[in-house]
């Protein structure tokens, strides 16, 4: 493997609270290593953006930070992922108590078969939140969060499953933010959309950058021209380039990534 | 280009044709059996109990047996079932425990009847000294019906998405709250579906059960609940014999003068049953799942 140029921003953590770092991340598929140690910081309250084309390993390092690459067998986490002093690629962590503090949503939408009430409800009643007048306070105040209160305030029973794709995706989102995490993690929320639901995301994202810190993976550079404040850059496995999204986009310090915001490949 | 067309019309002909005679196939059996049957089913027939040598008798207790029979081997073969199918699709890795046990289980269904039957014949009626009861025939009958289920618990449970396990553990459930809050009620449709068209398959059963829950059928008192005496519906020691297995019985050594008759009747009633099995089922699925999705 050749070793490409790369220009890692390194944030000083004196003057930027950083919500999760990570050291010398590598992710093996069997024997095949799929991510190159990958170093970077997201800093807290701040939208990070994970670009680079099919198969360069975004998405890979994505669902290694909630431990979702757990569920394949054949997957492989090496290095450090940094999240309140802890190493949460460690083996004594609670992964599921983690990931009630690092939540997560999918490229397709994924509601559960339940009504749009229990969609958010179902997890916080597991997880021990029993008070129906609580369970109804979050269950407006995310789906208001979310952009989607107005849609569906009357709908509450009804079936996840009716709603549009856009609406299915925002209440999934308010179903992870029910769960008041620290950490939002978003692989492609917006892929799947039309450009009126996508448009409803992005504003959604922005709403919650106040309260959450949040990590996406998107193929679409406006999207992250627009949204994020930080981006990094991704190139088969390897992280070429990291900086503020300004500067990536008007003045990359990498060959590779001007070529990759100037539309020359990918 | 004409060429094409006529082939194509051709072969759909072809398919509509070939449709068509397997409902036909159905249809012809049922008719046959119904309408040779049906002139002999009244409360009566159902509900006494069969002679051994004067004509008149019933099916009373071989109806009971069956039902009683179909529920215990439910009973006993649906947790095994389920933690099976559980463990293959949700847990295991595809390796090698988990290729030995899908081995075995396609070996399982491979068997015909009748060797299943001997086989429970030899271990529980013998060897365990159960003897030929309806507990025999229950444990023979899970042998012969757990495979079925696990395969029908398992597909059931492969057909949820991914996404919706990625939902659960990303919520921070655990894995064993993601399988029992998130796949099985999703997966519950299919799953009773399956279960009962097991129950089908069961209930007509009888060379399995010829050797294990026995030929005869002592009388019973229907007003007795103890299932420590003999006479007791419940008692699982007593030998059962079953719908399925009485018309064998009737037409290979009956002596009873209307044979015929009984053999009729009760093969009319047996596929009545199995035919309310397999409409329960569907109307059962799409029912729950409609329920649970709040889908209308």
């Amino acid at each position: 493997m050749a070793q490409e140029e790369t220009f890692i921003r390194r944030l000083d953590e004196k003057e930027h609270e950083m919500a999760m770092t990570t050291e010398n991340l590598k992710v093996f598929y069997g024997e095949k290593e799929a991510l190159h140690s990958a170093s970077l910081q997201f800093e807290r309250y701040q939208i990070t953006s994970l670009i680079g084309a099919s198969g360069s390993g975004k998405s890979t390092f994505l669902r290694s930070l909630n431990r979702m690459n757990d569920t394949i067998s054949t997957a492989r986490v090496e290095g450090k992922i940094l999240y309140r002093d802890l190493d949460i690629n460690s083996n004594e962590i609670d992964v599921y108590e983690m990931r009630k503090h690092i939540g997560m949503v999918f490229q397709r939408p994924n509601p559960f078969s339940k009504s749009i009430y229990e969609n958010i409800t179902f997890a916080l009643e597991r997880h021990g939140v029993h008070d129906k007048k609580k369970l109804d306070e979050i269950v407006e105040t995310t789906l208001k969060q979310a952009s989607l209160w107005d849609q569906v305030k009357d709908d509450l029973n009804k079936s996840a499953l009716a709603l549009s794709g856009g609406q299915q995706q925002r209440l999934c989102i308010a179903r992870a933010i029910a769960m008041k995490p620290d950490i939002l993690l978003m692989d492609e929320p917006a892929s799947a959309l039309d450009p009126i639901s996508t448009q409803n995301i992005e504003e959604t994202m922005m709403n919650l950058k106040d309260n959450y810190t949040i990590i996406i993976v998107t193929h679409n550079m406006q999207q992250a021209a627009r949204i994020s404040d930080y981006t990094a850059f991704f190139h088969l496995g390897q992280v070429i380039e990291f900086n503020e999204t300004r500067k990536i986009f008007t003045k990359p310090r990498v060959k590779l990534t001007d070529d990759y915001v100037s539309g020359h490949f990918g | 280009m004409k060429k094409a067309k006529t082939i194509d019309k051709i072969a759909t002909g072809v398919i509509y044709v070939m449709a068509t005679v397997i409902v036909l196939i159905l249809a012809s059996l049922l008719l046959y059996i119904l309408g040779r049957g049906l002139q002999y089913v009244n409360w009566h027939f159902l509900t006494s109990k069969a002679e051994s040598f004067s004509a008149g008798g019933g099916i009373g207790i071989q109806l009971f047996n069956s039902f009683f029979l179909l529920i215990l081997s439910m009973i006993i073969s649906i947790p095994i079932a389920l933690g099976t199918a559980i463990y293959l699709s949700e847990y295991s890795s595809n390796g090698r425990i988990a290729s030995l046990i899908r081995t075995s289980i396609e070996i399982l269904s491979s068997l015909p009847s009748i060797v299943v039957g001997l086989f429970g014949f030899l271990i529980f009626v013998i060897n365990f000294h159960i003897g030929f009861s309806i507990l025999s025939g229950a444990l023979t009958l899970t042998v012969f019906n757990l495979p079925l289920l696990i395969r029908s618990i398992e597909d059931a449970l492969r057909s949820i998405p991914n996404s919706q396990r990625e939902a659960g553990l990303a919520l921070g459930l655990s894995k064993y709250e993601t399988v029992i809050r998130v796949i099985i009620p999703d997966a519950l449709p299919a799953i009773i579906t399956g279960l009962i068209l097991g129950a089908g398959r069961v209930f007509g059963e009888a060379a399995a059960l010829i050797y294990t829950a026995g030929q005869s059928a002592p009388p019973v008192d229907f007003t007795n609940f103890n299932p420590m005496s003999i006479t007791s519906p419940l008692n699982l020691m007593r030998p059962a014999e079953t719908l399925a297995v009485h018309i064998w019985k009737v037409n290979s050594e009956g002596l009873i003068p209307d044979a015929v008759a009984v053999s009729a009747g009760a093969s009319a009633v047996l596929i009545l049953a199995v035919l309310l099995f397999n409409l329960a089922s569907r109307y059962l699925g799409n029912f729950i799942y409609t329920k649970m999705t709040g889908n209308k």
